[in-house]
């Protein structure tokens, strides 16, 4: 799991009214340029990902045939498979086809093409992590601010121990605790498996408890940041001047405060979705949700790397588009970036 | 193993943790009562099975079978040339009978009449002879290879099949019941192994491997009294507490791989626990090229200093039996009652030890979960023992990653395990033969290899009998593999799921056949 923290940055002045629309424009080429990079960094990651499969011990062959592996039928394997290719031989094979849109076919799963196997985990991956966003986001900024606002208080902490028991417990303890609590007394399933063809209703029945577990881990982060930079900005001299003009504490933090502590909040909501998208395999198995960290999963246990290779760029992307878009939300936010001079 | 049955009506779970001999005893144990096992099978109602086992690399090429997912899949989908029943003996599927030449090289299986695919399809002498085929020759990247390499040649004549075999074989009519050697259509003497069509009971709707696969009953089936159940749902569920949680939820029916640690959670109303001792059997490997397991003095001293029913009850929770040092297990036809258990013996392991010329022996023991759930701590508690027989073993935790490529067979001692083989001959000869390709103390014998030949085309069943009872002695005494335990397979079924009062020992999940002979009381 990824944690970062940032230090929120220093107190801006509010937003003037700058003439003129060049801000826009030099978003947009922000964008590109981001875009641009962001492919650079997919096929670094694909390299280090290669690379790293390379190291570990043993190959496809070896792994599929585990105990019952004879040398011959391990040959046998490498030869149909092409794995008998030197290394470089077989990574330029794989790009070029993702060059030209084939992410290849699966070496266990009796050739299937790798984009049919990640479809519909893909699908369920981000219907997960928009469910646990919809959840942990409004309720994480909602907790901030009312934890800024009447900071230090029993409210305050209250939030800020419950939110941190909350992630401290790894989250397996937290999946199966909801399970005793909310399962186990049949209020709601304990596999999250959804049939195909369901509504959804069903769909949100179904995945209520990974996705709760999944709030549980990552409010606390998204809530403890937001309060922070809010808290931050209460100490600057133009909040002050807007308290002496007589503004109730909660007209200040909400119309002074806030816009200059979205960029920090942008960016550790951007790593906490980055997060549910990418790191909630535990979760997954807990809950018998088939989704991408599992596929990862197997697929690494089994040296399928065609499959580890495109699951990966997946997870790469996530974190490139998410950081992106929390880069471009910052950028609008404050002028100063916007407008640079 | 009936007569054992009727014995284990009152055996309640107490006796039965404190004492895996009780579980020797019973062969099968019904803590919920004996209740629904006797009544008349009756048709219908999907079953809904979550097991251990099962990933995204899962297929249908019989080939790549490896794990208890697909291997009850495909016996529900797929029938075989024969079918090991639950008493252990081998009872006719797609072969309606079978007649060895006098010296056991040639056999000719007489292919059932009307039986057909789920596709329509008339099941065939060449559909017979291109599923074996299919894992034989030079290409094969079969995981089977390695048990059809003995065939030479395969010959069609009307409806009859003929296999000559390199050397005479009595068992090989079991062969043909391997998990991987279904019969499926084939056309200019191919199989196609992406098919899922099959002559089975179930026909295959949905199949999305690592999440779950979709059956229906088929209903031209030529079985009258198998395959109760209108449809299927075969999941993995990998997590052993995420399973119980659906059982005890309702969502599924049947679980296997139940975690005995936590066993006496499900023994609440409505959840029955099955356990069977079956022949899967966990060791520990001697290289018997390597000193000091070289001396055969050494390698008795470590048998020894195992308490093997310390054992059972720690590691398997009770859930098994104490093992002899030698492979077979006792639901196997062969199995030699009459030889003595080996028991815990401090001082004639330190008797071995003298004779070996040592005072004291220090050894390393390399161990990983990989090699059974279990594992390590099992070492641990075999280092612990041993040092009172003045035997010190440093276990070593290996990565359970590439544990089978880069420690077993590689390391001098090491953990692992036999799922176990329906036949004596099958077992030795795959883990004990000289020069086999997966003999793991890569021990030789020659008394046992010469027996092991002469028993494998010897068609008269008593002589048969004297000689791998002869080599069950040899191994015990003079093999180079701990046996301390063989684990029971432990499943637990919702109380509407009924089970015949037998249930096969030869894998889990009633010999993978559960779909077929199991039904909703």
């Amino acid at each position: 799991m990824v944690r970062v923290v940032d230090t929120p940055p220093a107190p801006t002045p509010a937003p003037g009214t700058p003439k003129g629309r060049p801000g826009i424009a030099h978003v947009w080429i922000m964008v590109g340029q981001r875009l641009a990079l962001g492919l650079l960094t997919l096929f670094v990651v694909s390299l280090l990902i290669f690379g790293a499969t390379e190291l570990l011990p043993g190959d496809f062959a070896e792994a599929v045939l585990g105990q019952a592996a004879t040398p011959e039928t391990v040959a046998a394997i490498r030869r149909e498979l092409g794995l008998d290719q030197p290394a470089p031989v077989r990574y330029f094979d794989w790009l070029g086809g993702v060059l030209q849109g084939d992410f290849g076919r699966s070496l266990a799963s009796g050739n299937r093409p790798v984009a049919d196997m990640i479809g519909n985990r893909l699908g369920n991956t981000l219907f997960l992590a928009g469910y646990a966003a919809a959840m942990a986001v409004p309720l994480a900024l909602i907790l901030g601010i009312l934890a800024a606002l009447w900071r230090n208080s029993v409210f305050d902490r209250a939030s800020n121990s419950a939110a941190l028991g909350a992630i401290s417990f790894p989250e397996f303890f937290v999946a199966y605790i909801l399970i005793f609590l909310l399962a186990q007394s049949g209020y709601f399933p304990s596999m999250a498996r959804v049939p195909a063809g369901a509504d959804l209703g069903e769909r949100l029945y179904r995945a209520f408890l990974p996705a709760l577990t999944l709030t549980l881990v990552v409010t606390a982060h998204m809530m403890r940041m937001t309060r922070a930079a809010i808290i931050n900005l209460l100490a600057s001299p133009y909040i002050e001047m807007a308290r002496l003009k007589g503004m109730s504490p909660m007209r200040v933090i909400l119309r002074h405060a806030l816009p200059n502590a979205i960029a920090p909040i942008a960016n550790v909501v951007a790593i906490n979705m980055a997060y549910l998208i990418t790191g909630v395999v535990v979760v997954e198995v807990v809950f018998v949700y088939p989704g991408l960290g599992q596929l990862m999963v197997d697929s690494v246990a089994r040296r399928d790397i065609p499959v580890v290779q495109a699951v990966a760029l997946i997870f790469a992307a996530a974190y490139v588009l998410l950081n992106l878009a929390a880069d471009v939300i910052s950028t609008l936010s404050n002028p100063r970036l916007l407008y640079p001079r | 193993m009936l007569h054992r049955l009727n014995r284990a009506g009152g055996v309640t779970r107490r006796t039965l943790l404190q004492g895996a001999s009780a579980v020797a005893a019973s062969g099968l144990i019904l803590p919920a009562g004996m209740r629904a096992a006797a009544a008349e099978p009756r048709r219908g109602g999907i079953l809904r099975v979550a097991m251990g086992h099962g990933n995204t690399g899962d297929s249908l090429d019989p080939a790549t079978w490896d794990n208890a997912y697909v291997q009850v899949l495909s016996s529900a989908i797929h029938n075989y040339l024969t079918e090991i029943d639950t008493d252990g003996s081998l009872i006719p599927e797609i072969a309606e009978s079978w007649e060895p030449s006098s010296d056991a090289t040639e056999w000719t299986f007489v292919i059932r009449d009307g039986v057909t695919f789920h596709s329509g399809k008339t099941v065939t002498a060449e559909d017979v002879a291109a599923s074996i085929d299919y894992h034989r020759g030079e290409d094969s990247t079969s995981a089977a290879k390695p048990i059809v390499e003995a065939i030479t040649d395969i010959r069609v004549d009307g409806n009859t099949v003929i296999f000559t075999l390199e050397a005479g074989n009595a068992d090989f009519p079991f062969i043909m019941s391997d998990y991987h050697l279904p019969i499926m259509p084939s056309s200019d003497g191919r199989i196609d192994p992406t098919s899922a069509d099959g002559c089975g009971g179930y026909v295959l709707d949905h199949f999305e491997p690592g999440v779950e696969a979709r059956l229906t009953r088929n209903p031209d089936y030529w079985k009258t009294h198998r395959a109760h159940f209108d449809g299927l749902v075969l999941m993995p569920i990998i997590d052993a507490a995420a399973r119980q949680n659906a059982l005890i939820t309702g969502e599924v029916d049947v679980i296997d791989r139940v975690d005995t640690s936590t066993v006496h959670l499900l023994e609440r109303a409505g959840i029955r626990i099955i356990s069977v001792p079956g022949t899967q059997h966990y060791t520990f490997v001697m290289d018997s090229r390597a000193d000091p397991f070289t001396d055969n003095n050494v390698r008795l001293a470590l048998k020894y200093a195992v308490d093997r029913q310390d054992m059972v009850d720690k590691i398997l929770s009770g859930f098994g039996v104490p093992g002899n040092d030698h492979p077979i297990g006792r639901s196997n036809r062969f199995h030699a009652d009459e030889l003595e258990q080996r028991e815990f013996d401090p001082e004639r392991a330190r008797h071995h030890l003298r004779e070996a010329g040592l005072d004291e022996l220090r050894v390393s023991l390399s161990a990983s979960d990989a090699a059974f759930g279990g594992a390590v701590d099992a070492a641990v508690l075999f280092a612990e023992t041993a040092a009172q027989a003045g035997i010190t073993i440093d276990v070593v935790r290996e990565p359970s990653d590439g544990y089978w490529s880069n420690v077993w067979m590689v390391k001098p001692f090491v953990a692992s395990y036999w799922g176990g083989r329906p036949t004596e001959d099958w077992m030795f000869s795959t883990g004990y033969a000289a020069g086999a390709p997966w003999n793991d103390g890569f021990w030789e014998h020659e008394r046992f290899n010469e027996l092991l030949v002469a028993a494998r085309s010897e068609l008269d069943e008593e002589r048969r009998r004297e000689m791998y009872e002869e080599m069950q002695r040899i191994v015990r005494d003079e093999g180079s593999t701990v046996i301390p335990m063989f684990a029971n397979y432990v499943m637990a079924v919702s109380d509407a799921v009924a089970t015949p009062d037998e249930i096969g020992a030869n894998w889990t999940m009633d010999g993978f056949r559960a779909p077929e002979r199991w039904w909703f009381a």
